[in-house]
């Protein structure tokens, strides 16, 4: 197990990314100027609801984006080197090797018309330059590193002969066969049954702890970031509005969005009466409002009387030591 | 509670549903997946009974069979004392005026090409109010879900979600009825939307003392809303109590697992995590004796593998229930001096 080293270099580091989507209606601002740091062997939750911007960030990490988006500014370092200046050719021999990904829906990311044991060795042939038979060999251990039982017979069988539990299994297995640095795990667990969910959820935490990879892990439900992440990056409309450790942000939410967001979530067990609401809907990502994106839902906003959060957007500072939130409450108004 | 709203509304009685699998080059009926198999239940007048289970139990089908969208192959539904399955023609449709459903996607439960105020009033139409109530009957229930007026001459895709939940629910609502089923009526919203319609619910719950089924797969939105629920596990009720004995006190193995499984948005706590091994049996083959015996942590071989258990009282008198044969009552099948549970 490796623990995140601090003080040496992040092995992720995202800075100013900003994808936009060029349509007949106007550009969408999906990512707008996202800053990101990942830690080797540490996991990353990136927390926020449709629309929000999530997918389309990792999406551009690995440089996913197709048309009509486009990366229009800021820079991806991995281990240093900035993945913006990588040709296609470089790009597709990190894929799978330094960074992989897994998606939400399992069985339709998987090849129908080849078995899980040929698109596994397929990576090892790609990044390894292995013989197929080499290649099979190895994908049945990682088959059984990834829980799969029986897996010599499981190696034959075709994508939809799999449950969705198992799909993802096998999903993993893929994407972790050449040890990448860092996985990039893309709601991996929303379309499953809860306690199905639980499985791979440890899967995942322990196979991160065992090959010491980094992770970044997209998702929608707050209570997944509390048990697996360390830290947790709230996005709002195109934006990271707060960042901080696991702990401190359920401990103390800063942002009146990851407040709501919080208070809205039905907890099994806490006899809540009503539950919070945040008023309002996301912006439309091609006509945003001036000022805090969230401006116009915020109930603090109007609690405090704030004129600029309409007018000037705030940045993302720190409001105290490693918690950094995008928030005028937090910040000094500069006029 | 008063005695009045104790008094079933809907009661259920060894309701078995099944659907044919079509195989090979003839498409012949090559098995049955039992979806629903013999489920007792009963629905309190005003009260709301959450349903839980993973996906394929059989919590859908029940749902359809109670409002008779689908018919059920054996067993009864009496609504109000009243035997419904034999129900047809006009008398169906009377019945349905006070049964209605609340679908999980409001995106393709709503017309694209129907404007939004047609769509609430062509229930109406159905079901007999006259042309000039109908406008007034649709504005009141756009009201009751809170929305406008102006909504009802606009087309389903300038809403969002959030929206045409609320207008699945104003649908449901024009006719004024008695019972809703709401199959994952929030499971396709986003969490800060969700809660928006959960509160909605239940203040509706609350107002117009509706008496509610609501379906769902996550036993932490259930809670929320309802006063009793019940857990479905391969076509069957495992458990069934009020809402805070079950969070409390989970009797079945399979609701302590469910239980836990739920991601819980505080990192400070630590649980002792309850994971289940293997995926959910196929309904097309259920294993015999309990049908959880394959997951469960504390099946004794023997015994669970081989009876089913029914559901029985925790405790004498209690309204817990639970089907298990090591947790409740009487160990049915099970001579205690000789047989010990161990883990398996």
């Amino acid at each position: 197990m490796t623990s995140p080293q601090s003080g040496s270099k992040p092995l992720l580091e995202v800075k100013g990314l900003q994808t936009h989507f060029f349509t007949r209606h106007g550009v969408v601002r999906a990512v707008d100027g996202v800053d990101l740091h990942v830690e080797k062997g540490e996991v990353l939750g990136l927390v926020g609801e449709s629309g929000c911007g999530k997918s389309v960030a990792s999406m551009s990490i690995l440089r996913l984006v197709s048309q009509p988006g486009k990366i229009v500014a800021g820079e991806i370092r991995l281990n240093g080197e900035n993945l913006i200046d990588k040709s296609e050719g470089e790009m597709r021999a990190i894929r799978g090797d330094q960074i992989s990904m897994i998606f939400q829906q399992p069985v339709s990311s998987l090849n129908p018309v080849f078995t899980v044991g040929y698109q596994i060795a397929e990576v090892y042939k790609i990044h390894e330059d292995l013989k197929r038979s080499v290649g099979e060999k190895k994908a049945i251990e990682m088959l059984a590193k990834v829980g799969i039982s029986d897996p010599e017979r499981r190696l034959k069988a075709f994508p939809h002969e799999l449950s969705g539990g198992m799909a993802q299994r096998v999903m993993i297995a893929m994407a972790l066969a050449a040890g990448p640095d860092l996985l990039i795990a893309d709601e991996p667990t929303t379309a499953l049954d809860v306690t199905i969910q639980a499985q791979i959820l440890e899967l995942i935490e322990s196979l991160r702890h065992e090959l010491g990879m980094a992770v970044i892990l997209i998702t929608h439900d707050l209570g997944i970031v509390a048990e697996v992440a360390d830290r947790v990056a709230v996005m709002y409309a195109g934006e990271i509005v707060e960042e901080t450790d696991t702990k401190s942000l359920f401990a103390e939410p800063k942002h009146p969005y990851t407040q709501g967001l919080i208070g809205s979530i039905p907890i099994a067990g806490s006899r809540r009466e009503w539950l919070e609401v945040i008023p309002g809907r996301v912006p439309n990502l091609i006509d945003l409002p001036a000022g805090c994106r969230f401006a116009p839902r915020c109930k603090a906003r109007v609690a405090n009387n704030l004129s600029i959060c309409t007018e000037v957007k705030p940045g993302l500072e720190e409001a105290a030591e490693g918690h950094r939130v995008r928030c005028w409450l937090y910040q000094e108004d500069p006029r | 509670m008063n005695e009045f709203e104790s008094r079933p509304l809907v009661v259920v009685k060894g309701l078995h549903k099944s659907f044919p699998v079509k195989g090979g080059a003839f498409q012949r009926v090559v098995g049955h997946v039992q979806a629903v198999n013999g489920v007792d239940l009963e629905i309190r007048e005003g009260e709301a009974l959450g349903l839980v289970g993973e996906s394929g139990c059989g919590k859908s089908t029940l749902g359809r069979a109670l409002l008779r969208l689908d018919d059920p192959d054996e067993g009864a539904v009496e609504f109000d004392g009243r035997d419904i399955l034999g129900l047809k023609g006009k008398e169906l449709r009377d019945l349905r005026k006070e049964m209605q459903f609340i679908f999980q996607d409001p995106f393709s439960s709503l017309d694209p090409r129907t404007k939004i105020g047609d769509s609430i009033a062509e229930g109406l139409r159905v079901h007999g109010v006259p042309r000039d109530q109908r406008s007034k009957r649709v504005l009141e229930s756009l009201e009751l879900v809170g929305l406008e007026s102006y909504h009802a001459r606009r087309y389903p895709h300038e809403f969002s979600g959030g929206q045409r939940q609320r207008i699945g629910i104003a649908r449901a609502l024009a006719v004024n009825p008695r019972f809703l089923v709401l199959d994952e009526p929030v499971s396709a919203l986003d969490v800060s939307i969700q809660s928006q319609i959960l509160n909605l619910l239940k203040e509706l719950q609350r107002d117009l003392k509706l008496t509610m089924l609501f379906i769902a797969h996550d036993l932490s939105v259930v809670e929320h809303l309802c006063d009793r629920i019940a857990v479905m596990y391969l076509g069957k009720v495992v458990e069934i109590a009020d809402r805070d004995e079950l969070f409390d006190s989970p009797t079945h193995p399979y609701t302590q697992a469910l239980l836990s499984a739920i991601p819980v948005p505080d990192p400070t706590l630590t649980r002792e995590r309850v994971i289940l091994q293997g995926d959910l049996p196929s309904p097309l083959y259920p294993p015999p004796g309990c049908r959880f015996n394959t997951r469960c942590p504390i099946a004794v071989t023997g015994v669970c593998n081989m009876f089913e258990p029914t559901l029985l009282p925790v405790a004498d008198g209690s309204e817990h229930l639970a089907s298990c044969h090591l947790r409740t009552g009487e160990h049915q099948h099970l001579d205690r001096s000789q047989t010990r549970p161990t883990r398996t």
